[in-house]
């Protein structure tokens, strides 16, 4: 075997394993989420299919598949054929730049644990979220159905004003990092990570995270008790199936990202650092499903106004702070490259 | 030049929010209202025209398909309208467990009214937590009459039959332990901040629209006035019972909200009076003109069976009169007019249904708002169709 070879085979490996595990994860979300919802809620929750209802997952992609694939007469039938992949897509896509584990020697090669390290990681995630918008905004407009376009509508004001303060309030984590690269930025956190430095970054980008990824208290786009299922309403089977598991694949990845930018990645004591790193990214997800068993929903209005009248002025005058700070100190934090 | 122009939306009359069958016709510039035309019919059953052509005893049933969340309430307000025509009168004991299942229903109501309204805005687990307690009372329900819904439970005279003894324990144990329970859905809903930016400032209306447009029950009161059937005009005994009435001041949806669960506890405190007041003793009226006979008597003597015959397939025949009479319904005041030609079926029967009445006030209250303030408008006037479309 010559070398590229057996480059390209690790390569196709981590790819191979990561869109299995995300994928297999996304089910097995929507499963813990109705199990932790039904724990919260005094009731039982999925328990017939399988051991303590474990295949539900499976039941459920089986329903999804086989249902028929509705396209309202009145769509724009590629543009609805296309708007689930444009949603579901950018989600896996992420995954590449995140950073799961410390890197490991394999065959006599430092392999680090991320599909790709691209050295503008960062901007890669911000441009494919915005693209993950174009999913929802074309589902919305191609259904034809007012209760979809009042959702796409809805999605698409949400997910720009929350990308910005989403930017504004990684702009910090750069500024300690020195580095786009979501590799750099995690060794940068090898002893403390960046939530002790930036605890309102943090927080701004937690509040931003829960409304792109369109979960309550800010799951305006979908609301059903406005919107009947909002930009969705009209899909159905696996079209309706892949909105609905790339909202779960979202969830994962954005725990994964605040995990990778404020809690210091895979960097953790005793236990591996792959498992550290799920620990972390699925202790974010537990936060959405409470946080979902606990919160009403915001009015659409009042979204745009914490939007754009509390957490990006307050992004930016943190990153005014950041700066000063770091300038103040003179020397920039130590980098463990 | 790019013009602009308003959108109608059907809401309804399919859709997760309209509590049954509403079908409203918005219009809409953006997300704001600028117009809501209620259309209503969708579950019109012709119940008053269907009274016309039965007996008295009949009609019954059909009054619990009335507001379906208060089918108890609903069987009281008839009842004592046709007691009136009657001049009959009830039994201790019946009368006060009339009172306990009539607080029961307000409290399975405002139940329903709690977990619809916060599952609209948002609050998913609110809605599970009350549907658990309403269980318990669709159970009880069960115990006294063999129905969780339709339970047709009151005769004019007294009940049907007498509650069984685990009937007062049941009673008891829920009572005891619904404090704690309310406790907990305000501990998830009334200090927390996105609760009460969707609710306060929003569906506000006047005492004096209000007033106008004759609403009445928790709308009414969360407006400001201080108006119940159950102490202004009091029926079947209320006027024995310590209370509170709950009044609003800011008229909006969160003062609704507010005189809702106060009026629970209330409700608590009147079903614990009730049950200290229980006494052994007979739950129909010694009346036989009316009353169906004891079962035992129906079985084992011809007289019985004579009797039970005769009300079975003629009715009784009600004096010839007019009258009306209002109760306190969950939902507001539930009123009987009934016009009887001395026969044993209604000449006529007009039905006032407190949900028809409050629901006009749906454009004064969300007209400039936005759908979402429309969805919770709906959730606080707490309408139910089957009782609008009669």
């Amino acid at each position: 075997m010559t070398a590229s070879t057996v480059d390209i085979a690790l390569f196709a490996a981590k790819l191979g394993m990561i869109f299995f595990v995300i994928l297999t994860l996304a089910a097995y979300l929507v499963f813990a989420e109705r199990k932790v919802l039904a724990w919260i809620q005094d009731r039982k929750g999925p328990n017939r299919v399988g051991p303590l209802g474990l295949l539900q997952p499976l039941a459920d992609l089986i329903k999804l598949l086989t249902k028929e694939d509705f396209c309202p007469i009145a769509a724009d039938k590629w543009l609805f054929y296309l708007a689930p992949a444009m949603a579901a897509i950018p989600a896996i896509l992420t995954f590449a730049v995140i950073p799961f584990g410390a890197p490991v020697t394999i065959a006599g090669r430092r392999v680090p644990m991320l599909v790709a390290d691209l050295n503008v990681g960062l901007l890669f995630f911000l441009a494919l979220s915005s693209i993950a918008v174009y999913g929802v905004a074309i589902g919305g407009w191609a259904s034809n159905s007012k209760y979809s376009l009042l959702g796409g509508i809805r999605g698409l004001a949400q997910l720009i004003s929350y990308e910005l303060s989403m930017g504004l309030s990684l702009v910090p984590v750069v500024m300690l990092a020195r580095s786009f690269s979501l590799a750099d930025i995690v060794a940068a956190q090898a002893t403390i990570p960046f939530v002790v430095y930036q605890p309102l970054a943090f927080l701004i980008f937690l509040i931003s995270i829960t409304a792109e990824c369109k979960r309550i208290p800010f799951d305006i786009p979908e609301a059903e008790g406005e919107l009947v299922a909002g930009f969705h309403t009209e899909y159905s089977g696996m079209r309706f199936g892949l909105f609905f598991v790339g909202e779960y694949i979202n969830i994962i990845v954005l725990g994964g990202l605040a995990t990778t930018f404020f809690l210091g990645g895979w960097h953790g004591p005793f236990l591996a650092p792959v498992i550290w790193f799920s620990l972390k990214t699925l202790a974010f997800a537990f936060f959405f499903i409470w946080m979902r068993g606990t919160l009403p929903r915001l009015r659409y209005d009042q979204l745009m106004h914490l939007g754009w009248k509390v957490l990006t002025p307050l992004a930016l005058a943190n990153i005014l702070v950041t700066g000063w700070w770091l300038a103040l100190r003179g020397d920039m934090m130590p980098l463990s490259r | 030049m790019a013009t602009t122009e308003k959108m109608t939306l059907n809401m309804g009359p399919q859709h997760p929010s309209t509590h049954g069958v509403l079908r409203l016709v918005l219009e809409l510039d953006g997300e704001v209202i600028t117009k809501i035309t209620p259309d209503i019919g969708y579950l019109h059953r012709g119940v008053e025209k269907l009274s016309e052509h039965r007996t008295y005893h009949q009609v019954l049933p059909l009054t619990d398909r009335l507001d379906y969340l208060a089918p108890m309430h609903n069987n009281l307000g008839y009842i004592l309208t046709v007691e009136k025509l009657l001049d009959i009168q009830v039994p201790e004991r019946a009368q006060t467990i009339r009172i306990i299942m009539a607080e029961l229903t307000r409290l399975e109501s405002h139940l329903v009214w709690l977990a619809t309204h916060a599952l609209d805005i948002g609050a998913m687990t609110v809605f599970l937590y009350a549907f658990r307690e309403r269980e318990v009372i669709m159970e009880t329900y069960e115990l006294i009459s063999g129905a969780r819904m339709t339970s047709n439970f009151f005769r004019a005279g007294g009940l049907s039959q007498d509650v069984p003894p685990e009937f007062e324990k049941k009673v008891r144990d829920f009572i005891a332990a619904m404090p704690a329970n309310l406790d907990q859905y305000e501990g998830l809903l009334t200090t927390n901040p996105i609760w009460l930016k969707r609710t306060v400032g929003n569906g506000v209306i006047s005492a004096e629209d209000a007033i106008d447009m004759g609403i009445t029950g928790p709308a009414l009161r969360g407006s400001g006035v201080d108006l119940d059937l159950r102490r202004d005009n009091p029926y079947s005994g209320y006027e024995n019972y310590q209370f509170q009435i709950p009044v609003g001041e800011k008229c909006d949806t969160f003062d609704r909200y507010k005189v809702r669960l106060v009026e629970m506890r209330e409700a608590c405190k009147i079903i614990n009076q009730a049950l200290d007041r229980l006494k052994p003793g007979p739950v129909l009226a010694d009346c036989p003109q009316v009353c169906y006979p004891p079962k035992e008597n129906v079985y084992n003597s011809i007289e019985g069976l004579i009797h039970h015959f005769k009300i079975a397939s003629e009715g009784y025949p009600v004096p010839e009169g007019e009258v009306y009479q209002g109760v306190e319904n969950p939902k507001g005041e539930l009123g009987f007019y009934i016009v009887s030609d001395g026969s044993s079926k209604p000449y006529r029967m007009r039905i006032r249904p407190p949900s028809f009445v409050n629901l006009q006030a749906i454009e004064k209250m969300a007209k400039g708002a936005m759908i979402a303030d429309l969805v919770a408008v709906i959730g606080t006037l707490d309408v139910v169709l089957g009782e609008i479309d009669r």
